[in-house]
């Protein structure tokens, strides 16, 4: 789902800048999981999708599934990254979701290092590394009020246990709550233009934690930071950093210091709360896992990916932008929603980019439908030359998305296409006969009764006329 | 009754004994000894007779059960078993019965073996003498007041006591080489890779491998080519099908260069007896009589290896047995919350050597102490692989004990853990370099008991190896 609601840009205090990282975890889209060919797939009945090695029995052994590699070097790539020889490693740590107390994951030998990523307003993040891991399972705590603290039992599902996931990790560049939330929008526009990932924050499928500090404006000191998690969606990314930065700056203010923490979003209350401390956090006890060997990824490999990578969304956004005569801001969600092809052809056949943009972003968010270049800039063109309104236009558009067809004859059978100038004229001209006074007081420069005319223009025509056409032929009748 | 592997299995092919017979022989003598012995943590009588009714069948049919036909294979009670308990001698598993088979497992039955039970090991493959299982110690067939060596003791006195011509073990740290020395029965550890681990219960993964237990050469040999070569369910498996080592076992050792490992032939490592140094030179003497080139060469950093050894297979061990939690299968002891289960499970099915390795383990993998213990030791592994390549570019094969000394008592080392570890010093090194080594039983020590002498030989050199074993198998009287 995309945010589109309006974003009001939270003020810090005065003289204060966030510093945000962002560590994004996301499930790669392979048809089987990371280590076995039990199948990747959400919203199967609880343990299904198991087998001896995603269970972690005793003396099942992984095998690693190439394609989720090639997914992760794709990846990899399309943040800029170095693509490296990378070390599978474990991750110790005792937790019931975790079949074999250990993960599997990588650590000091990530396949992917030092890339970035330009959010669509040009501002550039760095990555600093995207690393492949295995998924855990997932917990549900029955009884008492359903939280781990006084719950009776523990059911565990492991069908995700062992599903490839890429954990992308930016650098602290993130200056605002606007940018961390391009961010988010900006890697799940990424993920899924080149396919390695449905990036769902609501099913999980895209996990965003959010390392925050605060520093005065003019530092560049790295001040204590608290890792938020539990952020389920773009809206509370941007809520939880807001808050958690205010949390710090008034801890700084009365005198004291934040404590390094993880912290966890209550999207229902909006706040965090403290979570582990990072003092008497686990030690992994990371080690090379000695039942995968190295991967070492020729450099053929890496060429034959990044050959077949498709356009990425910002050089989307700057074809796009271009060719539509605007900034690569505005054709954003465009490309997000992946029209951008159509609204590049309906511009090479000769359609206004402002007027192609303007309906995909407002009336054609569900889908183009059977929508072509053609009769989208044969639409345009009628639009542009005054021989539709928007609000006809946009009824033609309904039905070319419905069923296809020539937006001519469409406006025909809607009575659309008789509404040209030389109608409203006569129309006009009647109006000026019946009502000199009110003409004369126009003409004088009293534009209070420029509603009366257009009121009366739009009854005469049922609605089917263009105020724009209508104010237009006013200005020109009274001018000359 | 025949005794190897091989006649067993040429005579069942050809008709000429029953698997089913043979079986029940082998059954009768478990039946006469196992008490006293306790090599089984499983007797499997009723799934053997099956089987075998099955192989006969097949015979009958005019079809070939393959090279093991009707020959009873023990196996140590660390490769699972479909639907059978498979138990790692721990009080932990002790009810667990796996869902599938081990690849060693599955590559048995296709070539036509019985398995006719699961043997007793050190719990987890963690001791010397098997006496650190949770269901009792078991015992050396020459000479019950003592040990059978270990983890693999089960198997080992499987084969000398006549139980079962060939058994399988695993060898982290020569826990099938010792056992076999002691206990007077070829001992095989393959080249690391060799042998798929698929359903092997993970001690330390990247020093663990399978091997073969038998009375010769020649049958170890077999069983080797019965269960070595890919398994795509193995990523540390060789890509390559089972070295042919049966091929060249006649072939002798006229031409070939020989090194007696000074380090762990009395002139480096303490406590290696005199009567096990003596049967070596013998070992070595036969050989040079037999064409070979015999020269005493160093390979200096195998005296680190037993620390080296020490810190890796406890920090794998640390986190390969963390699963062990209560959660999932085997034994569960309930507490207030999922942190204390874990913890009263893990405090109650583990025993103490157990116990001691995972808190070695976990120190030596601890933030802080990482690149002193466990970085430190993986710099040594190479050390040790570096030295090796060197003497290997001098020699075909190399020699040393398999074992400090013959069987011990029942009891002697259980109280100091650093002796019961010593034990390991001559076999450690090809685990740590992933070299292949065998032990071929070459005689008694003064006190009567077998000695064991090791082959070793470089990477993938399993076939070489082989060939040495048996030339020093032929010396013998
Ligand atoms: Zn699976």
């Amino acid at each position: 789902m995309t945010d589109t609601a309006p974003v009001v840009e939270p003020t810090l205090p005065d003289g204060w800048e966030l510093v945000v990282g962002l560590e994004v975890h996301c499930e790669l889209s392979t048809a089987t999981k990371l280590f076995c060919g039990c199948r990747n797939r959400f919203g199967d009945d609880p343990n299904t999708n198991v087998c001896p090695v995603c269970l972690g029995l005793p003396g099942s052994l992984p095998v690693l599934n190439g394609s989720a590699v090639d997914y992760a070097m794709r990846l990899g790539l399309a943040l800029n990254c170095t693509v490296n020889p990378a070390v599978f490693a474990r991750k110790n740590y005792f937790y019931p979701d975790m079949p074999k107390d250990y993960q599997v994951t990588q650590y000091d030998l990530p396949t992917s290092t030092d890339g970035h990523l330009e959010l669509p307003d040009g501002t550039v993040v760095g990555i600093e590394r995207a690393h492949i891991e295995e998924d855990t399972g997932k917990s549900t705590h029955v009884g008492g009020s359903g939280r781990i603290h006084d719950a009776t039992h523990s059911l565990v599902d492991y069908n995700r246990a062992g599903i490839p996931l890429v954990e992308i990790v930016s650098r602290p560049d993130i200056r605002t709550v606007e940018s961390a939330r391009a961010y988010a929008s900006e890697l799940r526009a990424i993920l899924t233009s080149i396919d390695v990932s449905d990036a769902k924050m609501e099913e999980g499928s895209m996990r965003v934690d959010a390392n925050v500090s605060v520093r005065p404006i003019g530092s560049d000191e790295l001040r204590t930071r608290c890792e938020v998690k539990n952020i389920n969606s773009i809206r509370s990314l941007g809520r939880a950093i807001e808050y958690e930065a205010n949390r710090h700056i008034d801890l700084y203010d009365s005198g004291q210091t934040p404590r390094q923490e993880t912290r966890h979003w209550d999207e229902a209350n909006g706040r965090s709360t403290s979570g582990r401390s990072k003092e008497d956090s686990e030690d992994y006890r990371y080690f090379p896992e000695p039942d995968l060997v190295p991967l070492d990824p020729t450099g053929a490999q890496v060429d034959a990916i990044a050959e077949a990578m498709p356009p990425l969304p910002s050089a989307r956004r700057h074809a796009l932008a271009d060719a539509a005569g605007l900034e690569a801001g505005s054709v954003a969600l465009v490309v997000e929603r992946g029209q951008d092809e159509l609204a590049l052809a309906a511009i090479s056949a000769g359609a206004d980019g402002g007027i192609v943009i303007k309906h995909l972003e407002n009336n054609l968010a569900d889908g183009t439908g059977e929508l072509t270049a053609e009769s989208f800039a044969a639409l345009a063109a009628m639009e542009a030359d005054g021989r539709l309104s928007a609000t006809q236009a946009k009824t033609v558009l309904t039905d070319l998305v419905a069923s296809g067809g020539d937006p001519t004859s469409i406006a025909a059978a809607h009575g659309f296409e008789a509404m040209d100038t030389g109608e409203l004229d006569a129309i006009l001209d009647r109006l000026i006969a019946d009502n000199p006074d009110e003409w004369g007081r126009f003409v004088d420069g009293d534009r209070k009764v420029q509603g009366f005319f257009v009121g009366q223009i739009m009854k005469a025509t049922k609605g089917q006329a263009d105020g724009k056409v209508v104010n237009m032929l006013m200005q020109q009748r009274a001018a000359g | 009754m025949a005794t190897t592997a091989l006649e067993v299995a040429s005579a069942v092919r050809a008709g000429e004994r029953s698997a089913r017979a043979v079986v029940e022989e082998h059954l009768a003598v478990i039946g006469e000894r196992e008490a006293e012995v306790h090599a089984f943590n499983l007797v499997m009588a009723d799934e053997a007779r099956e089987r075998a009714d099955a192989v006969d069948a097949a015979v009958a049919a005019g079809s070939d059960p393959g090279p093991l036909a009707g020959v009873p294979v023990a196996l140590k009670d660390n490769m699972c078993t479909r639907g059978v308990p498979t138990t790692c001698s721990s009080r932990i598993l002790a009810q667990w019965r796996p869902p599938y088979d081990a690849t060693t497992v599955e590559r048995l039955t296709a070539a036509g073996a019985v398995i006719i039970g699961k043997t007793n090991l050190d719990e987890f493959a963690m001791g010397s003498s098997t006496e650190n299982s949770a269901f009792g110690p078991t015992k050396n067939p020459h000479d019950t007041s003592r040990v059978p060596g270990g983890s693999s003791g089960g198997s080992a006195a499987a084969v000398a006591a006549g139980f079962a011509p060939l058994a399988l073990g695993s060898d982290t740290g020569g826990s099938v080489r010792q056992p076999a020395a002691l206990c007077g029965v070829v001992g095989v550890k393959p080249t690391y890779g060799a042998v798929s681990r698929y359903g092997l219960l993970a001690f330390a993964s990247s020093l663990d491998q399978i091997g073969p237990f038998a009375h010769t050469v020649a049958d170890a040999a077999t069983l080797y080519e019965a269960i070595a070569g890919h398994d795509p369910r193995d990523s540390t498996s060789i890509p390559e099908p089972a070295a042919p080592v049966s091929s060249w076992l006649d072939d002798g050792v006229d031409g070939m260069r020989v090194g007696v490992i000074s380090e762990l032939s009395g002139g480096g490592i303490e406590g290696i007896a005199s009567d096990v140094q003596a049967r070596v030179r013998v070992a070595a003497d036969a050989l040079a009589a037999a064409g070979a080139t015999v020269e005493e060469t160093s390979v200096p950093s195998v005296i680190y290896g037993l620390t080296a050894y020490y810190l890796i297979a406890p920090a794998e061990a640390s986190s390969n047995l963390a699963r062990y939690d209560g959660v999932r299968y085997g034994l569960r002891v309930d507490g207030p919350n999922t942190e204390a289960m874990n913890v009263a499970t893990r405090t109650a099915g583990f025993g103490d050597e157990v116990k001691r390795r995972i808190m070695l383990g976990t120190y030596a993998l601890s933030a802080g102490y990482y690149d002193a213990y466990y970085g430190k030791a993986q710099r040594v592994r190479t050390l040790i692989i570096d030295d090796f390549a060197a003497a290997y570019e001098k020699y075909d094969v190399l020699l040393s004990p398999t074992s400090p000394t013959t069987a011990f008592e029942l009891g002697a080392k259980v109280a100091d853990p650093m002796t019961m570890y010593v034990n390991d010093v001559c076999t450690i090194p090809s685990n740590l370099a992933g070299h292949p080594a065998i032990s071929v039983p070459y005689g008694v020590g003064d006190d009567g008991l077998p000695v064991g002498v090791q082959v070793l030989a470089p990477l993938m050199g399993d076939v070489t190896m082989f060939r040495v074993a048996a030339a020093l198998e032929r010396s013998l009287p």
